[in-house]
């Protein structure tokens, strides 16, 4: 029994490990953002959210595009990263940049939903309590947005693993090293290894959906 | 002492408003109601007033402190103004039982989490109200009367200079409004602070108030000698609804400078 063979062990702890690293960053970014940007209107803040919500929109094959300008060798950051020993293309942190910049919009986008539907009469009590901004965050609107802002975790962290396009871009699909479940798929299916495909559809398949019910059952398990 | 000058306008399409308030209220009046209209700038000013609205330009000063000054830039924030709002809405926070939400003045960044000395002092005020029992319930649990109560502790535990009520008892029926008007009177004979009370219901004034503050379309006419006038009306009603008509009659013979 070949199941747990290094040709389904690898994709799947490099697909875990990069969702898991890119819901991380791009949660801290996010979080950042929405608390900036909830409740703000004029022509900034609407710009700013658009610019946050296009990775959600563009292919993902474009946003590979900015990214290999951006971190490539010759990229603007890139050049700089060089010098000091740093490749990102072709490593499986190229990966993880190409997942925190696809997740990036759900993550912004619940959170801000969630962090705008906690009534602002409880924020306003809280400052006129003496609470700093940041402490009305922490012990206020948090808490209260805490479940949307879970759910969209789940879902960057579900999206992350399926992440291909700009993965397959920036980090390439090198086996072993920056094949992730969804482009080993690709690969075995090219290949005409159509059960190894078959195996690795059904293994993503139940990572995904034991997530999700993960998240539900905690998410119910107090209900408030 | 409290000196209030405020100007703002909203420029919406659909609902442009003005609010244009100049008014003082003197250490010898110890509760004031705005009374007005909904719609009329009476929560916009309490809010200005506790700091969680800027004004456009305008000046507010409590006990001689300067707290908003549009021509020097003053603006303390509402967490430094130390003025107490009791929400419509009550406002207490969901996440938090009755203890943490009394203690929030004065506890850290996670409120769940009270040292001991803040439990203790919290279940102290709890307790001076009457309402000890309840510390470990959560809001949702409370029942109307209770949840203002809590609230009016909840604020007063930060030590207020002043009181800023919005709508005490709107959210209750009225039999209940009845009972906790008459508590709520109570409570104030022991306060030392000036109380600012929002109402459009004439009875409200009646109970609380020994000054009046009428408010219409953004702006607040200060009712000179309020007692003294109400006592020639059989009831309150009859002298706001007098007192409004006169404001009225006024403002039509009177273009406002400001148009």
């Amino acid at each position: 029994m070949d199941f747990f063979s290094f040709s389904i062990v690898s994709p799947l702890t490099l697909s875990l490990r990069v969702a898991g690293l890119a819901t991380f960053f791009s949660f801290v970014a996010a979080m950042s953002m929405a608390w900036l940007l909830a409740r703000r209107k004029g022509p900034l803040p609407t710009f700013l959210d658009a610019a946050c919500t296009l990775p959600l929109v563009l292919p993902p094959t474009v946003l590979g595009y900015y990214l290999i300008l951006l971190v490539g060798r010759r990229g603007v950051i890139g050049q700089w990263l060089n010098e000091v020993g740093i490749t990102l293309i072709f490593s499986w942190q190229g990966a993880v940049i190409a997942a925190t910049i696809v997740v990036f919009p759900l993550l912004y986008k619940s959170a801000r939903a969630a962090l705008e539907q906690v009534n602002p009469h409880l924020e306003n009590a809280a400052r006129t309590l003496g609470a700093s901004e940041w402490r009305v965050f922490v012990s206020v609107s948090l808490p209260l947005a805490w479940k949307g802002i879970f759910a969209g975790l789940m879902l960057a962290f579900a999206r992350g693993m399926g992440e291909f396009g700009a993965t397959l871009m920036i980090a390439g699909n090198i086996p072993g090293k920056t094949q992730t479940l969804a482009l080993a798929i690709y690969d075995a299916f090219q290949a005409g290894n159509d059960l190894l495909a078959a195996r690795l559809v059904i293994l993503t398949s139940l990572v995904c959906v034991s997530l999700l019910m993960a998240a539900e059952l905690l998410t119910t398990r107090r209900p408030r | 002492m409290i000196d209030v000058r405020l100007y703002k306008t909203f420029r919406d399409a659909d609902a442009p408003f003005c609010l244009d308030v100049d008014f003082s209220i003197g250490a010898d009046n110890k509760t004031v109601a705005l009374f007005g209209p909904s719609g009329s700038g009476k929560s916009l000013t309490l809010h200005c007033l506790a700091g969680l609205v800027r004004p456009d330009k305008g000046r507010i000063s409590l006990n001689g402190q300067v707290l908003y000054d549009g021509a020097d830039a003053v603006f303390t924030p509402a967490r430094r103004r130390r003025i107490g709002y009791m929400f419509q809405d009550y406002a207490l926070f969901p996440h938090l039982n009755v203890l943490q939400n009394v203690a929030y003045a004065r506890s850290g960044c996670f409120a769940r989490h009270l040292r001991r000395e803040e439990k203790e002092q919290a279940q102290g005020m709890l307790d001076r109200f009457a309402i000890g029992h309840l510390a470990r319930q959560m809001p949702g649990r409370l029942s109307g009367g209770q949840r203002q109560r809590v609230a009016l502790v909840r604020a007063l535990n930060a030590e207020p200079e002043l009181l800023l009520l919005d709508e005490p008892f709107s959210a209750l029926d009225t039999l209940l409004r009845e009972r906790l008007r008459e508590e709520l009177l109570e409570l104030f004979a022991a306060l030392t602070i000036p109380v600012i009370i929002i109402t459009h219901d004439p009875d409200d004034v009646d109970a609380f108030a020994a000054a009046v503050i009428l408010f219409d379309h953004g702006n607040a006419h200060p009712v000179p000698e309020y007692m003294a006038l109400r006592a020639g009306f059989a009831s309150a009603g009859r002298c706001l609804r007098h007192l409004q008509q006169t404001f009225a009659s006024r403002n039509e013979s009177v273009p406002s400078p400001r148009g």
